[in-house]
């Protein structure tokens, strides 16, 4: 595809899904209480999106990722947040 | 347009959605034993589910004119507790030789943790020991790169497993390429929510080729779409792909993996 078709078949959908996120930031910096570690971690993978460089969908799922390889000792539950609350 | 539907949990489904996905043109459909959304509380449960991908639910499929297959385990939301794992593994070999049997799945991590892994080696086991396909489920969200990795870790370090007979499902853009650089094929999950879109799993098949990938919808009793597949091989049309391209992705290739069972004849 070119350019073009590219931008014809995705560009208001990204455009649209691009002020949700901005509508989402406002909305939880409009909430009380403190951050906690997705919102740090969805901030480091916003970040991630003003680069030229490639392959930005696999950075951002490696922002939000667990980097570690050791197994936990027990599950602690059976759903996933969506962040690490680790550091990379 | 025919496409094989190789990843759904239709025990979670609607008549309804056997039909649509017949209209849709759906050749076959292949159910992994997974979670119910919560946890069975004895190896009994896990007995009348078997019975029922082996024996029920082949009846409701064919009513559509579609032919039903499924794999069996345990899954790795119930491995924490391994010795109903135990029980629940002793119970799969009595079910191996019935004729929609493809084989052990989905098996893989949820959270990681020592006894989901414990379990998982325990299925690997199993297969190897029954010259079975395997069907991996990999974790989701934050989980899913580190869980990706122990899996792989798993497989290559036993020698029996041959790759190109395992699949390794659920991969997004930063799993898909280890899982195809270890010789093993990548199941592509379409969710409205989480995992995949049909423009990311295009994507990657842009990026990485259309050998050892399949598409699926994992259809299941949460937020899920059972004509995912179709509606991502639209989308390919809309993207220029050919029609022989599209063909490839959404029946020739899970047909090869899937003939390897030497069942799965459509």
């Amino acid at each position: 595809m070119t350019k073009q078709q590219v931008l014809d078949l995705y560009f208001l959908n990204a455009r649209h899904q691009l002020i949700e996120i901005a509508a989402f930031l406002d909305r939880v910096e409009r909430a009380d209480s403190k951050d906690d570690f997705r919102l740090k971690s969805f901030r480091a993978a916003l970040a991630k999106l003003d680069s030229r460089e490639k392959h930005k969908a696999k950075a951002l799922l490696l922002a939000f990722s667990d980097p570690t390889k050791r197994p936990v000792a027990k599950a602690a539950g059976k759903s996933a947040g969506g962040a690490y609350p680790g550091s990379h | 347009m025919r496409y094989i539907e190789p990843h759904a949990h239709m025990v979670s489904r609607t008549t309804d959605d056997y039909e649509r996905m017949a209209l849709a043109g759906c050749a076959a459909v292949c159910e992994p034993a997974f979670w119910a959304g919560f946890d069975r509380s004895s190896v009994d449960g896990f007995h009348d589910y078997f019975c029922q991908l082996t024996e029920h639910e082949p009846k409701r499929a064919a009513k559509f004119g579609l032919k039903h297959f499924c794999w069996l385990g345990i899954n790795s939301k119930e491995a924490e507790d391994v010795k109903l794992a135990e029980e629940v593994i002793a119970l799969i070999p009595q079910f191996l030789k019935r004729p929609n049997v493809l084989g052990i799945g989905e098996i893989g991590l949820n959270k990681n943790s020592r006894n989901e892994l414990r379990v998982l080696e325990m299925q690997v086991e199993l297969a190897a020991k029954h010259n079975q396909l395997i069907l991996v489920h990999t974790p989701h969200l934050e989980d899913k790169f580190k869980g990706t990795r122990l899996i792989l870790d798993v497989f290559k370090n036993d020698k029996r497993i041959q790759p190109e007979r395992v699949i390794i499902d659920h991969v997004e853009e930063h799993t898909v390429e280890m899982v195809l650089d270890c010789g093993m094929w990548a199941g592509m999950t379409l969710y409205p929510e989480t995992k995949c879109t049909p423009a990311r799993a295009i994507d990657m098949l842009e990026t990485y080729g259309h050998e050892r990938l399949w598409l699926n919808s994992a259809c299941d009793w949460g937020v899920s779409d059972p004509l995912a597949v179709p509606k991502t091989a639209l989308e390919m049309k809309k993207r220029g792909h050919l029609a022989g391209a599209i063909e490839k992705v959404i029946f020739a290739n899970p047909k090869s993996f899937l003939r390897q069972s030497g069942k799965f004849k459509i």
